[in-house]
């Protein structure tokens, strides 16, 4: 009842979307697509979603195949498009009502699945979608998604242009949601959403990078990395691009991540080389690699 | 040496009726400084970043921006300042030619200037090739590095830019700061306003506004030490947390 | 079908939240109606008239004599000979010539019938017909003083002739106009905005993605228009009826069944459209472009097709608004029925036909 796709790949006139797309999310599972804009996920959505057909390749929704099976995987299946698709002129309550009646269903009797969700937007029930806030809307759009109990959820960035507090709550709300049994696919171009999945698939530019758990990407992280913190923090980066034995320099925030060529080195050395090039302040601590170091990595 | 403050702004209001968008906020900004500007969305950020760049008038307080009044010098801000939002930037069916020539024709540079800027610009991105395209076809993180260089193109005291970088990959987003640290250290001022909390962390001030008033002040930090948190996400979700409470 | 009246509900709500779509749908067709039917004005008064009396008695006397009486005409000039009309037109100052026939008393009593020429200058079209309306007017008025209390009923004929532009429009030629430029506006370029809308949204994709099938979005997206159009011919034949006291000569549920016909195929239009257009900016463009200028300029509302050029006259016929104008010309001002309009009829129906199945073809399923 889980999701496979096998050498998936689609283009549109000449640009390719995906290339050769393969991967399978099991029953009941949280699965991730961790990537960039343009990095194929909308594609893939809509692959799975029946509405686009793949150029080559299968792929199967619940055990439906997606271009012979559509009709039975467009009764199953939840999905939530990139933009919060709703109809902006009508109500919170209406916008619900909509969507349960064309899935032959109604609010009540479903009511239990969405009522976590919808109770915090109920106060605002006769308010239109359009003058909702992102978070809202979000939840609201999760509602429609979710009214006809689907078994497979498909989720088009749920979370961007959303205020962090909403991003929390909502991805509180798909983890009691996945202990229901539903599937969820979700995709993201926030890599720090990435811990919060069972499994991801990190894609760039219609490729998959690696597919795994985010500890076992993160494990595999094949250099020690080094906080590196410095007055200025231009000067620093040109001073360490300069450094013989650099692997790669990247700002992360209030430092920078250092990885070195060498498998292990004295970070005296390294701090003497920044003090000689006139920078002061110097902080050089071994940290623990997260996702967006793996993706670096991995899309070199 | 203590450099000077490029904003300031003093007890800052916009009120529409009875509803106070902008609340007293008070804030310096110092010459070469990152300056975050945080917020969730409808906390304000929009409404006061429209009147440090002269296009709101205040409703009441003082602010001074490049060292000219946002009530009286409007123009002679918008003349000091660059602006790059994620939502509009350069035209699509410009090429990236066409578009460095008007970005710097509506500053008023000279013909030669904008020779010199735009083959300068075009070295310094790596876009030789490919100067004579349309906008439109470039990837997504090419588009903000040019336009990032474009609203730096007559050398503004301040650049503003509206969520610089939300949803390019994590290469070009550090690419893109190492631009941000590069403009800074010449002097540049960036602020920056985002609700994505992890561009805060580049930052080298924040400030994080909720409904209208700034709640947080401080280095990134300082922040997470006074909050006890890891993460710049995590100071927010505190704040905004305890504002609920 | 429970999914089918949620699906038309929502439709209702979608219009009549917004107020822009329920301006063009209700406020244009009667401001189009008020502003044609005002700007064209039959009021005339003290016209000047030219008199070729070839008969000269004493019954042409009186007839011109009450002719001259009204206030509606001034005799400019007698005219001697045929060869002098175009000669008085040509000045300027008549606007209509009556032209009495030889012995007009003595066929009038003989044959009891007579004739009068009405020559009219129809550079003017709104003002020739009036003129001709108010002269008939004065000649029935006589005939009627005259036959009072006489068993034998004579009659005059009057015979009308327009120059300079054979193709009269009559003053209330504006209706079946209007009525055609509104219900193809409201029917077509409704529906292929609020379908474009729906994808500009990206509420389509969801559609797309759920038990509703394509054709129920379709109907579903037609059927509150077929009603709000049917509503608005309603409106229009109203205030043309109530306030331009314009008769309806042929049957109404002949006029009603003829426009339901024309707002299908105008929907069929509209979807037809909403399966190029991506946007509801180029669904507009595409419906003002392509479906508005060709009803106001070939359809023959405003320029007779007969006067048109050879190749715009071919491309006319492919206009499904040129049609449905001859079809309620008909019905509201000749009265005819079926037996002379089946023709027409079933050019539309072949044209809605064809564009339904068209936009069948075409409409997707997926979003390629």
């Amino acid at each position: 009842m889980g999701i496979s796709l096998s050498n998936i790949s689609k283009s549109y006139k000449k640009v390719k979307a995906v290339q050769d797309i393969s991967f399978d999310v099991n029953p009941g599972e949280l699965f991730g697509l961790i990537g960039p804009d343009g990095a194929g996920k909308t594609t893939i959505f809509r692959i799975l979603t029946t509405l686009l057909i793949p150029d080559d390749g299968t792929a199967s929704v619940a055990g439906f195949d997606v271009v012979k099976d559509y009709k039975a995987i467009r009764n199953s299946v939840g999905y939530m498009p990139g933009r919060f698709s709703l109809y902006q002129d009508l109500t919170v309550e209406e916008n619900l009502t909509f969507f349960a009646t064309i899935f032959g269903t109604t609010i009540e009797e479903n009511y239990d699945l969405i009522e976590d969700i919808y109770v915090q937007i109920e106060p605002f029930k006769d308010r239109r979608a359009g003058k909702l806030s992102g978070g809202m809307k979000q939840k609201l759009a999760l509602c429609c998604a979710l009214i006809h109990k689907p078994k497979v959820l498909f989720l088009d960035e749920p979370t961007t242009g959303v205020d962090p507090v909403s991003r929390k709550e909502f991805w509180e709300m798909l983890k009691r949601l996945q202990k229901k049994g539903i599937t969820i696919l979700v995709s993201t171009p926030y890599m720090d959403e990435a811990a919060l999945c069972d499994r991801i698939a990190l894609i760039q530019d219609g490729e998959i990078l690696e597919i795994d758990t985010p500890e076992a990407i993160v494990n595999k992280f094949p250099k020690t990395i080094y906080n590196v913190g410095a007055d200025n923090m231009y000067k620093l980066i040109q001073t360490l691009k300069g450094y013989k034995h650099l692997y790669s320099v990247f700002p992360f925030g209030e430092f920078v991540h250092y990885t070195d060529k060498r498998d292990s080195f004295e970070t005296a050395e390294l701090k003497s080389y920044l003090e000689n090039a006139g920078l002061i302040d110097i902080s050089i601590d071994a940290t623990q690699p997260n996702i967006e170091d793996a993706f670096m990595e991995l899309a070199k | 040496m203590k450099k000077e403050n490029v904003i300031v702004a003093e007890e800052l209001t916009k009120a529409f009726g009875d509803f106070k968008a902008v609340n007293a906020i008070s804030f310096e900004v110092k010459k070469g400084e990152i300056f975050g500007f945080l917020g969730a969305n409808g906390a304000g950020k929009t409404t006061a970043m429209k009147m440090l760049i002269g296009i709101s008038k205040p409703s009441s307080g003082k602010a001074k921006v490049a060292g000219f009044d946002v009530y009286t010098q409007t123009e002679s801000i918008k003349k000091n300042i660059g602006y790059m939002s994620q939502k509009f930037a350069l035209y699509d069916d410009l090429t990236v030619k066409e578009n460095i020539t008007f970005f710097g024709g509506i500053y008023g540079l000279s013909r030669a200037k904008i020779k010199e800027k735009r083959e300068q610009l075009i070295s310094e991105l790596g876009l030789e090739g490919i100067s004579n395209k349309l906008v439109g076809s470039l990837p997504l993180g090419w588009k903000q590095k040019l336009s990032f260089s474009v609203s730096l193109i007559h050398e503004p005291k301040i650049v503003f830019l509206d969520e610089p970088t939300g949803g390019v990959d994590p290469i070009t987003r550090r690419q893109f700061w190492e631009m941000i640290y590069k403009a800074a250290d010449q002097g540049t001022t960036i602020f920056v306003t985002t609700h994505y909390m992890d561009e805060a962390e580049y930052c080298d001030r924040v400030s994080i506004m909720v409904e209208g008033k700034i709640e947080a002040l401080d280095t990134p930090k300082k922040l997470k030490e006074q909050f006890k948190v890891a993460s710049m996400n995590d100071v927010f979700l505190k704040l905004a947390r305890n504002i609920e409470l | 079908m429970k999914r089918f009246i949620g699906f038309i509900k929502k439709e209702f709500y979608h219009i009549f939240r917004d107020r822009r779509s329920l301006f063009i749908l209700f406020g244009m067709p009667i401001a189009q109606i008020l502003l044609f039917g005002f700007a064209i004005t039959n009021e005339i008064n003290n016209v000047d008239i030219a008199i070729l009396d070839h008969s000269k008695d004493a019954t042409t006397e009186e007839i011109i004599n009450k002719i001259s009486a009204s206030k509606y005409f001034t005799i400019n000039q007698m005219i001697a000979r045929e060869a002098d009309i175009e000669t008085a037109f040509k000045k300027g100052k008549i606007k209509a010539v009556l032209n009495f026939e030889k012995d007009f008393s003595k066929n009038l009593i003989k044959e009891q019938k007579a004739t009068i020429q009405i020559i009219t200058d129809a550079t003017d079209p709104n003002t020739a017909n009036s003129i001709t309306n108010y002269i008939n007017a004065i000649l029935q008025n006589y005939q009627q003083s005259k036959n009072k209390g006489i068993v034998v009923e004579y009659q005059i004929i009057p015979q009308t002739r327009m120059v300079y532009n054979p193709e009269l429009k009559s003053v209330f030629m504006f209706v079946p106009g209007v009525m055609t430029i509104i219900l193809m506006l409201v029917s077509a370029m409704m529906t292929s905005i609020s379908i474009t809308r729906e994808k500009e949204l990206g509420t389509m994709e969801i559609l797309l993605v759920s038990p509703l099938k394509p054709f129920q979005v379709i109907i579903g997206k037609v059927v509150p228009y077929i009603f709000l159009s049917v509503i608005n011919a309603a409106v229009i034949v109203l205030l043309s009826i109530f306030i331009f006291k314009m008769p309806v000569q042929g049957s109404l549920f002949l006029l009603g069944a003829e426009s339901v016909l024309f707002i299908i195929t105008s929907l069929a239009l509209g979807i037809l459209i909403s399966t190029i257009a991506e946007t509801q900016q180029s669904a507009m463009m595409i419906s003002l472009m392509g479906l508005m200028l060709p009803v106001i300029l070939l359809s023959g509302f405003i320029f007779p097709i007969t006067s048109m050029a050879a190749p715009l006259q071919i491309i006319s016929h492919i206009i499904p608004a040129k049609w449905f104008i001859i079809i309620i010309k008909g019905i509201m001002l000749k009265g005819v029925g079926m037996a002379y309009i089946w023709k027409e009829t079933l050019i539309l129906i072949g044209m809605t036909i064809f564009f339904i199945g068209l936009s069948v073809k075409k409409y997707k399923i997926r979003l390629e």
